[in-house]
């Protein structure tokens, strides 16, 4: 079979049953710090629901005894000797910051203020 | 002169430079009077660094009058995808949570540029954080393919790759991560070339797909492609999948294959990759640009890689999972956007508004996709087994490797598209990375080079070689240059 054929029948064959709820879509959203709005929940979830089926297409390997592969690099515990070297300025490092303080990034309130 | 300046090879214009023909500031102001006067309607740049890159002409010109012997790329212009920091200039992703950022210091392949004496002209469109196949993702507007301003210049490269097709460069920085660099090069009739990943450094790329990123050069020749590789390419102690290994020769690979002579090269067909996945009219002139490879000697064989179907699926679990991993940073605390911060808002609330505000939907898309593959009841069999399918269909690679010196297939689907074709329905976007992801999950090297039209419209052939075998791909992809020359596109005027 060919490419478009595997595609095109998996989307189609899927497309009575929901791989992911509006709801959930929503509750990732919020997970990942996205405050999206109703109208972006609507699109998002008819589009990742297309989504998420074709890629679910991964479930049909027989791969069980098969390792993952995080990257394709063959090294672990990449180390290097500890050379002291120039770094940025405490300005360079902040020189991006939407807000700074006293030489350190000023970040919106995290606790909430006693009464 | 100046007009002619614009055309000529990056390559061409280095040997100029050198002979003092003609002085790099000349070229510089050429290729930026260009930018000038074409750019409004192609808008391939976001950001034009006329002063550093005339100053950093001058500063060649002043090394060579000083008698000292300089790079073969020393004075050529290059652009730069704007996913890559440069000290001082604006680097935005194309998106508006980086608006007008400043970094504070050079990613590394930025800084061999500079100590190759290139000339960094400005910074390229592309699709926001480098997820897109159009550009049309571009928070600041897509670029348009100079081959017909109503279709998309590729991505999300695409205003790297639209830059040298418009004579506005000769050079140009691109990304790959599932094809950024390769699709952009296949739709506008250029060269563009994935490196082995770690063979070009991911220091001050900002990261989408830690495993997968790679920097790598867009050209419109073959050679000149090489010659900038052979400047970005290399060791570096500053990335942690670097790979401590000489740069393979492809410079030397690109001029061997310009002889035009293939004997003994073994050329694999992936049967998998033969089926009806491309136009009609992409399959045929791939068809015709293997029967020319054959005319120069090379063998073709048939090799089967079974897993690769299941590539495109893995991809779009991996690569967002990572995403969604490395957006994370993009908090409103330490660079870019912040919104919402008026004492009435949460920490997390000022977060979670600028996210909103900062990011266009295909990041947001991403993100929430990767969030969803990663979270717990999911794992296992999303981003789980697509990293089993990844083993996979690196084996299905090795044992290709074994029959086949390197393997092709058409770099994309489809032709340019028209704008809007395809952004309603984002998976129809993703089926352009279909036969550039392989490569990208395997780690290995991975060319697009033109090969021919279809319908007026430029068509790339992919040539794919094993890991570390950068050269084995310069060597076939500048033999069909021979016979194959580089497409010319309609005039801008």
């Amino acid at each position: 079979m060919g490419f478009c054929a595997l595609y095109l029948r998996d989307q189609t064959k899927g497309a009575a049953l929901a791989a992911i709820s509006r709801e959930e879509v929503a509750h990732l959203a919020h997970l990942s710090r996205l405050a999206v709005t109703e109208q972006e929940l609507d699109v998002f979830a008819g589009q990742l629901d297309v989504i998420i089926q074709a890629v679910a297409q991964v479930g049909q390997v027989a791969a069980a005894d098969i390792p993952p592969t995080s990257h394709s690099v063959p090294l672990t515990n990449v180390l290097r000797d500890d050379v002291e070297e120039p770094c940025l300025t405490q300005a360079e490092a902040l020189s991006g910051a939407p807000d700074a303080e006293d030489g350190r990034f000023r970040v919106p309130r995290i606790l909430e203020e006693e009464a | 002169m100046s007009s002619e300046l614009i055309r000529t090879s990056a390559a061409a214009i280095g040997a100029a430079i050198a002979a003092g023909e003609v002085s790099a500031v000349e070229v510089a102001r050429a290729h930026l009077d260009r930018i000038a006067a074409v750019d409004d309607r192609v808008h391939a740049f976001l950001h034009v660094d006329a002063e550093g890159a005339l100053a950093a002409a001058a500063e060649v010109d002043r090394r060579r009058a000083a008698g000292e012997t300089l790079g073969p790329l020393a004075g050529v212009p290059v652009a730069v995808k704007d996913v890559l920091a440069t000290k001082g200039v604006p680097t935005t992703c194309a998106s508006k949570i980086l608006e007008g950022w400043r970094p504070p210091y050079d990613a590394t392949v930025v800084r061999r540029l500079r100590e190759a004496g290139l000339v960094i002209l400005g910074k390229t469109n592309m699709d926001e954080f480098a997820m897109g196949s159009s550009t049309e993702y571009s928070a600041y507007g897509p670029t348009r393919n100079p081959w017909d301003l109503g279709r998309i210049p590729g991505g999300s490269g695409g205003g790297s790759a639209a830059s040298l097709v418009a004579y506005e460069a000769p050079l140009a920085i691109g990304t790959d991560t599932g094809g950024s660099i390769r699709q952009p090069g296949a739709v506008t009739g250029t060269v563009g070339a994935k490196p082995t990943y770690g063979g070009t450094s991911r220091y001050g790329l900002v990261a989408f797909s830690s495993s997968l990123d790679t920097p790598g050069p867009c050209a419109r020749t073959v050679e000149d492609a090489a010659l900038l590789h052979a400047v970005i390419a290399g060791y570096d102690p500053r990335d942690s999948t670097s790979i401590p290994a000489p740069v393979p020769p492809v410079v030397e690979a690109a001029r061997r294959g310009a002889t035009g002579d293939l004997t003994g090269v073994r050329i694999g067909m992936v049967r998998e990759f033969a089926g009806e996945g491309a136009e009609p009219g992409v399959s045929a002139a791939v068809r015709e640009g293997i029967e020319a490879l054959v005319k120069l000697g090379a063998e073709v064989v048939e090799v089967s890689c079974p897993h690769f179907v299941y590539a495109l699926p893995a991809y779009y679990l991996i690569a967002p999972s990572e995403a969604s991993s490395n957006l994370a940073r993009f908090d409103g605390v330490r660079y870019g956007l912040r919104v919402g911060d008026d004492g009435t808002h949460s920490l997390e609330e000022v977060m979670s508004l600028t996210r909103e505000a900062g990011f266009g939907p295909e990041v947001k898309r991403r993100i929430i996709l990767g969030t969803f593959a990663l979270s717990s009841g999911y794992y296992e069999a999303y981003y789980g087994q697509a990293q089993k399918v990844r083993t996979l269909i690196t084996r299905d690679f090795t044992a290709a490797f074994e029959q086949a010196d390197v393997l092709v297939a058409p770099t994309t689907p489809f032709v340019a598209f028209p704008f809007g074709s395809r952004t309603s329905d984002p998976y129809q976007m993703y089926l352009a990375d279909l036969f550039t992801i392989p490569s990208n999950l395997y780690g290995g090297p991975a060319i697009s080079v033109p090969c021919g039209l279809s319908e007026g419209l430029p068509v790339g052939l992919q040539v794919m070689a094993p890991t570390m075998a950068d050269d084995r791909m310069y060597r076939v992809a500048a033999a069909l240059e021979t016979v194959v020359p580089p497409p010319v596109p309609p005039a801008l005027g």
